[in-house]
């Protein structure tokens, strides 16, 4: 029993049962999230076969997307995942300074991530690429438009309501909620950023590079 | 961080920081291959899905702590992924 307790203490939670030998909060994003892979799958398994069955309907690399600005912007969101996983390493240390200063900058850079992808948006839809069924010229047809802003506007929300997310954390560590003993929302919000980043590797490569 | 390697089996922060630096590197590695290199299309497709893969498993094993969690857990994880594979090549196949 001395062990199990010792293995279920690590997000400082209270468990009932053994289980999975994680406390329950940690359990329920896992399982939220291996929810999202089918969610996501479904979208990037719907462009590949689309876009196998139609490629004269999806422009090159770079001829459309801008590659160099969402470049940036993975960049964007690979830093907010280090300053995430900073601010979980801080608290499990007990250093609340350090966490409030990593959320801080994970919440912001979240927002700068949003910024430029609102941005993007705009450029593109200003010069015709929108999700309509009449098309993009230039690109030949409307599956383009339509898988791409389905994809990564599904994506762009999730970072919002991860942004959302975050900004609360870091209310809560100004309250001084969290301590090295209690920080399981803080591990589990950032399962839910790693998350929303790792599905954005995936995009990036399939949507904009391939 | 004093512990270079922390404390109930996680990661450390150096870990933390070679995974951002490749996380980084990879990505530089990608947009270079469809914009500098003049690769044949299918093998364009494989080399950049392989560096997602593993960058995406790079996250999920030190940032999202799947490398330390219970065997159980990752098990759990690793079940539904032959399912999503299966999901996209049975349709792949229907044209």
């Amino acid at each position: 029993m001395t062990t199990n307790a010792a293995v279920l203490d690590r997000g400082g939670m209270d468990a009932t049962e053994v289980g999975m030998g994680v406390y329950n909060m940690k359990l329920g994003m896992w399982v939220f999230l291996l929810s999202e892979v089918m969610f996501f799958t479904s979208l990037i398994g719907s462009y590949i076969i689309l876009r196998a069955a139609h490629p004269e309907m999806f422009a090159q690399p770079g001829e459309v997307l801008a590659v160099n600005l969402t470049a940036f912007n993975t960049f964007l969101l690979i830093c907010s995942s280090v300053t995430m996983v900073l601010a979980f390493a801080a608290i499990e240390r007990g250093d609340q300074a350090k966490l409030k200063m990593w959320l801080v900058f994970t919440a912001l850079i979240g927002m700068g991530f949003l910024g430029v992808q609102v941005y993007e948006y705009i450029e593109l839809s200003s010069h015709g690429f929108v999700p309509s069924v009449e098309g993009y010229e230039a690109a030949g047809a409307p599956l383009y438009g339509s898988t791409f802003y389905t994809m990564t506007g599904f994506h762009g929300f999730h970072v919002f309501v991860g942004v959302l997310a975050l900004w609360y954390l870091v209310i809560q560590a100004f309250r001084g909620k969290y301590t090295a003993n209690d920080h399981g929302a803080v591990e589990i919000t950032g399962l839910y950023w790693h998350f929303v980043d790792l599905v954005w590797i995936i995009l990036f490569t399939i949507v904009y590079l391939i | 961080m004093e512990h270079a390697v922390a404390h109930e089996g996680g990661a450390s922060t150096k870990a933390y920081m070679v995974v951002f630096v490749s996380l980084a590197v990879l990505t530089v590695i990608e947009v270079l291959i469809p914009t500098q290199f003049d690769f044949p299309k299918m093998m364009q497709i494989i080399i950049l899905v392989a560096l997602a893969l593993w960058k995406a498993l790079l996250v999920a094993l030190y940032y999202m702590h799947l490398r330390f969690e219970p065997r159980r857990l990752k098990w759990m994880v690793i079940a539904p992924l032959p399912l999503a594979v299966i999901l996209v090549l049975a349709v792949l196949t229907e044209f």
